[in-house]
């Protein structure tokens, strides 16, 4: 069995007072609980706060846990002989059980449901994963592969962790942060309890040409000055193959041009749209018949775009 | 390899009170202060056997978690739970207008 530091994940003393640890799990949770915390890694940090506090703040739990001596986190280790005969009840192996699993089924007796132990209707724990998709898996519709690894319980009731494997088949509709549920995936339950289901979290990797705001799609469409004066018809990339968007004329920067039903498919009926916004691209080399051609074009136009400034300053 | 189908948590799927204590953890009695407070809203809070929209499993199961972790009473579940809304909401509309906003402005 590995060991794991509960008191150096809370960051207190070996001596501290049940006060203490309260107020170091309080202060602790603020920053790493995952529905308020924003912090790389809070999850996972969470997880092994809420397993060292659950087992600190219970008297006999934390007797049972002070009884293993401290070793270095991750060592492998053995309890003094007769600690399973005191905390719970006949002898098993340790060699795959995880330290955390076996506190949490430390509810009168060391075993969840065993011969001895209390038979409690317990649900399985679930699980939230997020899974990273692309837009174009999104937009078609995919498979995901996900593992898990879940304590199961064996039919004296001692926990073992089990690694899970399955695919998951997320349908078209999905998109950022969006939430999808795989009944019964998570952890199994114990004596008659449901099994716990697992939460998939959607997060789409950033697009090359495309931004996403719930089911619409933002493209940015660069347009040489004269396309934007004189109006034209471009070839537009959408996920569903490139179309044909009409520019017209005098079509000015930050124009969003849409084009309906081009975003991502909803979930239960029809699809978000395309914008396309519009950009002026300047040329950066030119010849010289372009600069000539763009002198005579200045020395002809009357066209001030910066009209409104001379009329603030004539308040 | 079997292919497990995944189910949407969205506005167009709904669950009964049993269903969302059950796959939120949260007692009736918990559901309901949360309905009290103004947290989670029913489709129908005139109908006889309230119902809730799929996507408001999140915001119950937030409450759940928050309760047991923080060791909360409902009155505080109850404010924590609006303003994560409130902050979810606003997100949406920051990676809406960054959405918008062309790629190479400087």
């Amino acid at each position: 069995m590995k060991y794991k530091d509960y008191y150096g994940v809370m960051g207190v003393d070996r001596k501290a007072s049940a006060e203490e640890i309260k107020s170091a799990y309080r202060k602790l949770a603020r920053k790493y609980h995952p529905d308020v915390s924003k912090e790389p890694g809070a999850e996972e940090k969470f997880k092994e706060l809420g397993e060292a506090y659950e087992t600190l703040k219970d008297p006999e739990k934390r007797a049972a846990y002070d009884q293993l001596g401290s070793h270095a986190p991750g060592q492998e280790f053995r309890p003094p002989p007769g600690w399973e005969r005191q905390f719970g009840e006949g002898q098993f192996s340790f060699d795959d059980i995880d330290l955390g699993d076996l506190f949490a089924g430390m509810a009168g007796g060391m075993r969840r449901g065993g011969p001895g132990g209390a038979k409690i209707r317990m649900p399985g724990q679930d699980y939230e994963v997020t899974a990273h998709i692309t837009l174009e898996d999104a937009y078609r519709g995919t498979e995901v592969d996900l593992e898990l690894t879940v304590p199961e319980y064996d039919e004296d009731g001692f926990p073992h962790r089990v690694r899970r494997a399955f695919k998951a088949r997320i349908p078209r509709g999905a998109t950022d942060g969006q939430r999808l549920r795989l009944p019964g995936k998570g952890g199994k339950g114990t004596n008659g309890g449901r099994d716990g289901d697992l939460y998939l979290n959607i997060a789409l990797h950033p697009h090359r040409l495309f931004r996403v705001s719930g089911h619409d799609l933002y493209l940015d469409l660069p347009l040489a000055p004269w396309e934007a004066v004189l109006g034209t018809s471009v070839q537009v990339p959408t996920l569903g193959g490139s179309v044909r968007l009409k520019v017209p004329p005098g079509t000015h920067a930050g124009r969003q041009l849409r084009l309906a039903g081009r975003g991502l498919p909803k979930p239960h009926a029809g699809e978000g749209d395309l914008f396309a916004i519009v950009q002026i691209a300047v040329p950066t080399v030119t010849s010289e018949r372009e600069r000539a051609l763009f002198k005579e074009l200045a020395g002809v136009s009357t066209f001030n775009p910066r009209g409104h400034f001379e009329q603030e300053d004539a308040k | 390899m079997k292919i497990e189908q995944a189910t949407w948590l969205h506005e167009h799927y709904e669950f009964s009170v049993e269903e969302l204590c059950e796959l939120s953890g949260l007692s009736e009695t918990e559901l309901r202060e949360l309905v009290d407070y103004g947290v989670l809203a029913p489709v129908d809070s005139g109908a006889r056997a309230w119902t809730f929209r799929a996507d408001r499993l999140v915001v119950a199961r937030s409450a759940r978690r928050l309760r047991k972790d923080f060791d909360l009473d409902p009155h505080a579940v109850a404010l924590v739970v609006t303003m994560l809304e409130r902050v979810r909401d606003l997100e949406a509309e920051l990676r809406d207008l960054r959405a918008r906003l062309p790629r190479s402005v400087e």
